[in-house]
């Protein structure tokens, strides 16, 4: 088994091409990244928000936890069920998993964004206000960029689990490196499913790994070094 | 019947469901203990044992459950891939968890225990071990409820569970069973959920002495 998948894996073929894993795995990367982004763009501002005012804390508390408690293969086949048949051309298919995803991952990247405002040390608030900031200088050049930790925790563990749904995304129709999972498995070729899988994981941590470099690189060392102290 | 499945199905798939994302969460509390006993223990240890567990939880559910038979010798339907599988999943999430909560014991409090003359393993079960609790029954909450989640994906391998509904539904194309599968998934995460945070609650009384006064 094992080195029927090692050599589906080095074989050339298996790469290249319309269907292969370079093109799918782009086509993973693409979806995945365009759920991130839409959903950063509905969760980091009201995280902010919650953050910065404090009103609608409950939200951010409780929503992360009762999403969680979704299954969901369980909400993308509604998805897909409900918003297929109303919908045509290339992106039918992938319409409703996108929605799904977002949905996924405001929650991750709310409680993130929510967390990371309300963790600033209150004394750097008052030093803001003191010499005079006003209190949206107060958010964009002292809450944020002190926010940007956890932020961007939120937004890699909302990644990771668009990744993973995006994987399992492909039983209902759409490209991406899950096709070699369940196409495989329609096959019965294990050593496809399994060499998709890795390739899969591997894609999952390479982003992680990416994600993390950036958290590095725009995380202001000041806060790195008032951590260690 | 409800939704096109009958209560008997609804209930046996529920039960097969509790057993998957249940018994891997038990055996993976029990594998956490002593790891994130060792990260306390330890400092070095923790960055990359933290890193390590992390590292696990990157890994997508499907691609766990598909790639688990070629490390462990089994059938791709097998029961003990999902279990293995959610068992990592648990460690992954618990060992951070136990390792955050024993490192919250007030030193204060450790050290009037050593003044008594208790040894480090006695002291790190009747003392350490108890006063962590709140923290890591949060943490076992949040592992109960995504281990609901995410056992229904092993649907997709033919192992049955209450994600069977999904699949079902979805190939004939009816919304039925797919709505009794969520419900029924979301009322197992809770159910959980509450049990645990009940467990907690009983085991700190000294906690709700301290709020009632």
């Amino acid at each position: 088994m094992i080195s029927l998948t090692w050599q589906w894996l080095i074989d050339p073929a298996t790469w290249t091409g319309p269907g292969g894993i370079i093109a799918q795995s782009i086509t993973h990367l693409r979806i995945s990244v365009v759920a991130l982004v839409l959903a950063a763009l509905v969760a980091v501002p009201v995280g902010l928000f919650i953050g910065h005012t404090g009103r609608g804390r409950w939200l951010a508390i409780n929503l992360a936890g009762a999403f969680r408690a979704i299954p969901s293969l369980g909400v993308l086949f509604v998805a897909t069920l409900l918003l297929l048949p109303r919908l045509s051309g290339d992106l039918a298919f992938e319409l409703p998993v996108v929605l799904v995803l977002v949905l996924l991952a405001v929650p991750p990247v709310l409680s993130g964004t929510y967390a990371g405002v309300e963790a600033v040390d209150p004394a750097a608030r008052d030093a803001a206000r003191g010499v005079g900031m006003t209190e949206t200088q107060i958010l964009w050049q002292v809450e944020f960029p002190a926010a940007l930790p956890l932020l961007i925790s939120g937004l890699r563990s909302a990644m990771l689990q668009i990744i993973a749904t995006a994987t399992i995304a492909a039983i209902v129709g759409i490209g991406g490196l899950g096709r070699y999972l369940i196409d495989g498995q329609a096959s019965r070729q294990y050593e496809v499913m399994a060499g998709g899988a890795i390739v899969v994981a591997l894609l999952a941590l390479l982003v992680d790994l990416v994600m993390a470099g950036v958290q590095r690189i725009v995380v202001s060392p000041g806060l790195v070094v008032a951590k260690e102290h | 019947m409800i939704g096109g499945v009958a209560w008997s199905t609804v209930g046996d798939l529920l039960l097969r469901h509790l057993y998957l994302a249940g018994v891997p969460l038990l055996v993976g509390l029990l594998i956490s203990l002593p790891l994130g006993w060792l990260a306390t223990r330890y400092r070095w240890l923790a960055p990359p044992m933290i890193a390590g567990t992390g590292l696990l939880y990157t890994i997508p559910s499907l691609a766990l459950f598909i790639l688990l038979p070629l490390l462990l010798g089994t059938r791709v339907l097998d029961d003990a891939n999902v279990l293995v599988a959610m068992t990592l999943y648990s460690v992954a999430l618990l060992t951070r968890t136990v390792a955050d909560g024993l490192g919250s014991v007030p030193g204060a409090t450790r050290q009037a225990a050593t003044a008594m003359g208790y040894g480090e393993l006695r002291r790190t079960l009747v003392v350490d071990l108890p006063l962590a609790v709140p923290v890591i029954t949060a943490g076992l909450r949040v592992a109960a409820v995504s281990n609901v989640s995410i056992v229904s994906v092993a649907a997709l391998i033919g192992v049955s569970q209450l994600g069977q509904l999904f699949t079902e539904g979805f190939n004939r194309n009816d919304m039925g069973p797919i709505v009794v599968g969520i419900v029924a998934c979301v009322a197992l995460a809770l159910v959980l959920d509450a049990g645990i945070a009940l467990l907690s609650r009983v085991l700190t009384p000294w906690l709700r002495a301290g709020v009632a006064r």
